[in-house]
């Protein structure tokens, strides 16, 4: 396979954020990956696994406490005013939550608008037709640039987020959990219509969600975050067919499935208790309290992430034994 | 359960069950295939409304706060056709028609000195609103700067300016009156200006929380993501997000002022005689209790009337603004 | 033997807003038998939810309207709730009759011990003392699995955790024991993991209490491994109905099958289009004459804009309401499935 070209590049990345006297809440603490141009790199994890925050740090939303994000042989965390607002032309971020994602005192038409007026892309008529264009592109009618979010369900505002990040023509998207908000039948609207606008634009997207089974299928690799680490990368099938971290083994055995005798037959994986906090975080494996496979070793040794097969890294001490 | 059904829904609720009853002949024709064809499936039945719009259509619907709004409308007027209706100088002193009571001629009746009380009521009371309006604009000004700032920029400046705040709000509201009309005399600026200084603290506080809340909502976030600058961001996204509750923050302000200056004038530190006010009409009137007890009542009547619909007005605002309220 | 506890008859419900009236429940009939679960699945606004808070009487007064008479009820025992008075209604509510919802944060008093919430739901309905009520509410706590339930009892909602505040909320709706358990979306805000915790714990507990339990949800993956029957909803109409392998195995009507393809499985591959639903559901203050599925459906003929269908029963157990099933309807391009269930 021809060396791809790397668009993103993430060292090390650290975001804390002090909650009080000496709390801590580390909400990255050290992630690397790479994402390549035209890919699409899912993250998954449960709240509050520091995936979104990881996703508005990449994006320069936070600043970040350590680590580099290289976009594009630049570090984006190192940019002046003026390399900033390039920067926001060349990357752009939809988000989770499609009632809180747009202003309510603004038309949709001025909502889209907004990055074109910003970097002064087009005035006037030809404004408004690029608008009317965006808006059919994401299959919405011209008519409705003209009125408000509140009048639009969740799938066609998520659509409206989607229509202002495509505005100004980026390369790279960062989409938060753009679907978890959404009835299960506009999910696959939203999927369908990220899918396609990658395939036309040659987009770059960073995935972000806790739904599974939809990062498996818009992702060409995925990486699992638990408590700000990374537990497991891994091309996207790679990672379906053969999870090796006891957690990404676990959070696929949750899924439910649409068919009651799979269902039946299907031995979940019990997962006990719920993600710690994130706040002053125990060393060793951030997983050992709820693996059941935890050994001392894990209470006190981090595990690296280890490349264990090709193109498939782990971070977890037992993986080898426990993948015989 | 709600038990009382109004006929009108029940009508048209009937209407749209029997829509399909009406008999249509199951030709073939029917049965050809048409998919989604001329339906997008996108369509929008409402009419568009914009945010004010709904605002004003919520308000119209309450009785209470659009009567409050006439309310203010009428006693406005009042205040500035009254002396023209009446044909009296309200500064005129006859002491011929000294403590008259209502009559045909003079209205309200006249005071101790002789003076039309209607004349007097209506001019006092413009220089009650406009001492009113005056404070609000002041306070709005200075506290929806400091809140936006603070809020805005946090860190050390937030600090600085929330502690002005809690210093200011604390110190003694009367003594400083006091003080500041000794030092500057006394006269309608200063009676504003010490108004103002105290009260201001409590609009930059809303503002503050109001800015910071706003400030970590996603549209705001998308705003940056954009590369929109801070100018930008609080015109286009903040203020007009804000703007809703500073408006009902408002409205219930400016009775506050107009009882404060009743207040000062009555114990003497309002305005200087020969102008005016409610408070210092009222002040006088209250030495004549005993006797001439409408030279009270008058005055107080129009105080009680400005305030009631100023705050029918601001509960009818804050209930239209509630996004929870909404139908 | 199955006994029907609840039957709701031509349940209608319409909201008064400023651009007209809105038609959120349409009609609407089902039963419900002791110790089942019913699962109702739509998209938002499909009327799942009104429906559910018409039945605990939880609708605002101020701007609904429910149609009484002519047929519509819903029976309790043979008692029509409709004609119930509030106060009546807060008997049943509680302790006959529970709900959960989504969001456990507003269903939860931020200001009071959890322990001192569930016993309060206890002493409203029942006449004992403050001791009994106490042991009751840790049984209860117990039950649902909330480890260290003594101390747990002495905490408020912030310290619990999502997960945590969901069985806490599961708690005070059980603590009397109810016939029916009304689940309005439990698991939506929850994650994967979690959301498996709390679907097996409404399992375990339906068992042990044996109580009938109303399941809504707009995830038709949740359903699979929970309930017995399932009814699917769109505009404020059931569109079809059936036991679960019925709904699963042999959807009948568009939606349905729509429903149950957009969800993504693990098989399909990667970027491969997913089968998606066009355009959004309809405004029901003006909702389309005829089939209101219509506008989106790709099998949609001229026939279903103007009039809506009726229903076609294909077992005992499932029927559903389409043009498609009439003997007159455009078959071509239909799928193998929807063809040969025609032919019966």
């Amino acid at each position: 396979m021809a060396e791809r070209q790397v668009l993103i590049e993430v060292k090390d990345l650290k975001k804390y954020f002090k909650v009080g006297k000496n709390a801590v809440l580390k909400a990255v603490d050290g992630v690397n990956f790479k994402i390549y141009k035209g890919e699409t790199l899912g993250l998954v994890g449960e709240s509050g696994c520091g995936k979104t925050t990881c996703g508005k740090t990449v994006m320069g939303l936070y600043e970040a406490t350590g680590g580099q994000v290289i976009f594009d042989g630049t570090d984006i965390h190192s940019l002046n005013r003026r390399e900033k607002k390039e920067f926001t032309k060349r990357a752009q971020i939809i988000f989770q939550d499609p009632y809180s994602s747009l202003n309510p005192r603004m038309t949709v038409g001025d909502i889209i608008g907004e990055g074109i007026d910003i970097h002064g892309l087009c005035h006037g008529k030809e404004r408004e037709e690029k608008i009317h264009e965006l808006l059919e592109l994401v299959g919405l009618n011209r008519e409705h640039a003209s009125r408000f979010p509140h009048e639009f369900s969740g799938g066609q505002r998520q659509r409206i987020g989607i229509a202002r990040a495509l505005a100004i023509e980026p390369e790279f998207i960062v989409c938060d959990e753009p679907i978890s908000a959404l009835d299960v039948s506009i999910q696959a609207q939203v999927v369908n219509l990220l899918i396609e606008l990658q395939q036309k634009k040659n987009l770059t997207y960073l995935f972000i969600a806790h739904d599974l089974s939809m990062v498996k299928h818009i992702s060409d690799r995925v990486g699992v975050m638990y408590l700000g680490n990374m537990v497991e990368f891994a091309s996207s099938d790679e990672l379906y067919a053969e999870p090796l971290h006891p957690y990404t083994t676990a959070l696929m055995s949750a899924i439910p499935i649409p068919d009651p005798d799979a269902e039946k037959e299907k031995k979940r994986i019990p997962i006990e208790g719920e993600i710690p906090s994130p706040i002053n975080p125990k060393p060793g494996c951030r997983f050992a309290a709820r693996c059941r496979y935890a050994t001392d070793q894990c209470r006190q040794e981090t595990p690296e992430l280890a490349e264990v097969k090709p193109d498939h890294f782990v971070a977890c001490h037992r993986t080898m034994e426990l993948n015989k | 359960m709600p038990k009382g059904r109004s006929k009108r829904g029940e009508q048209k609720m009937s209407e749209n069950v029997n829509m399909n009853i009406e008999d249509i002949s199951l030709t073939d024709d029917l049965f050809r295939r048409v998919g989604t064809e001329g339906l997008s499936g996108e369509e929008i039945g409402k009419k568009s409304l914009t945010y004010w719009a709904d605002v004003w259509r919520r308000f119209r619907a309450n009785r209470l706060a659009l009567f409050g709004m006439f309310l203010l409308i009428a006693v406005v007027l009042l205040l500035f056709v009254g002396p023209l209706l009446s044909g009296q100088d309200y500064q005129y002193i006859d002491s011929s028609i000294k403590n008259q009571s209502p009559s045909s001629e003079h209205w309200f009746g006249t005071d101790d000195m002789g003076r039309d009380l209607f004349t007097r009521v209506c001019v006092g009371g413009r220089i009650s609103i406009y001492i009113g309006l005056c404070c609000t604009l002041v306070m709005f000004v200075i506290g929806a700067l400091a809140g936006a700032l603070a809020g805005l920029k946090g860190g050390l400046v937030d600090d600085i300016i929330m502690r002005i705040c809690e210093f200011i709000g604390n110190l003694p509201y009367l003594i400083i009156v006091v003080i500041l009309s000794m030092v500057m005399g006394r006269s309608l600026f200063s009676l504003v200006f010490a108004m103002s200084l105290t009260a201001w603290v409590g609009t930059a506080r809303m503002v503050r929380g109001q800015i910071l809340q706003i400030k970590e909502q996603d549209y705001v976030q998308a705003a940056k993501a954009l590369g929109a600058d801070t100018r930008r961001i609080i015109i286009k996204h903040l203020l007009p997000n804000t703007l809703g509750i500073i408006m009902v923050d408002i409205t219930m302000s400016v009775p506050g002022f107009i009882f404060s200056e009743a207040f000062l004038s009555y114990i003497g530190l309002g305005v200087k005689p020969p102008e005016t006010s409610w408070g210092a009409l009222a002040s006088a009137g209250q030495q004549q209790l005993m006797f001439y007890p409408y030279q009270l009542f008058f005055p107080c009547l129009l105080i009680v009337l400005t305030i009631l619909s100023f705050h029918l007005i601001g509960d009818g605002l804050s209930d239209a603004l509630d996004p929870k309220l909404r139908q | 033997m199955s006994e029907k506890i609840l039957e709701v008859k031509n349940l209608e419900v319409s909201f008064r807003t400023y651009a007209g009236i809105s038609h959120a429940v349409r009609g609407v009939d089902f039963y419900l038998n002791r110790g089942e679960t019913l699962a109702i699945v739509g998209e938002s606004g499909c009327g799942k939810t009104v429906t559910s808070k018409a039945i605990m009487g939880l609708l605002p007064e101020s701007n609904t309207e429910i149609r009484k008479g002519e047929g519509s009820a819903i029976l309790f025992h043979g008692d029509n709730l409709l004609d119930y008075n509030e106060k009546q209604m807060s008997q049943i509510r509680g302790s006959k009759i529970s709900m959960i919802f989504q969001d456990p944060m507003t269903s939860l008093n931020p200001t009071m011990k959890i322990g001192d919430q569930i016993m309060e739901s206890i002493l409203i309905h029942q006449d004992i003392s403050k001791a009994e009520a106490r042991n009751q509410a840790l049984e209860m706590l117990k039950l649902v699995k909330i480890p260290n339930a003594e101390e747990r009892m002495k905490q408020y909602p912030f310290e619990f955790s999502g997960g945590m505040r969901q069985r806490a909320m599961i708690a005070v709706a059980l603590a009397c024991k109810p016939e029916i358990l009304i689940a309005d979306e439990p698991t939506t805000a929850l994650d994967v993991t979690i959301q498996a915790q709390i679907m097996e714990l409404i399992g375990s507990l339906q068992k042990e209490l044996k109580m009938a339990v109303i399941l809504v949800t707009h995830d038709l993956g949740v359903v699979a491994s929970v309930a017995d029957r399932i009814q699917v909803m769109y505009a404020g109409k059931i569109v079809e109905r059936g036991v679960v392998d019925e709904i699963f195995y042999k959807p009948s009507h568009p939606y349905t099958r729509a429903l149950l393809n957009s969800v993504p499985k693990i098989h399909t591959n990667n970027k491969e289009t997913l089968y998606s639903l066009k355009g959004t559901p309809p405004d029901l203050i003006n909702p389309p004459a005829g089939c209101s599925f219509a506008p989106r459906c790709e099998y949609g003929m001229m026939v279903c804009r103007k009039r809506y269908p009726d229903i076609t029963r294909f077992s005992d157990s499932q029927e559903c309401s389409c043009w498609l099933y009439h003997p007159k309807a455009d078959t071509a391009g239909l799928p193998e499935d929807m063809i040969r269930r025609r032919a019966r």
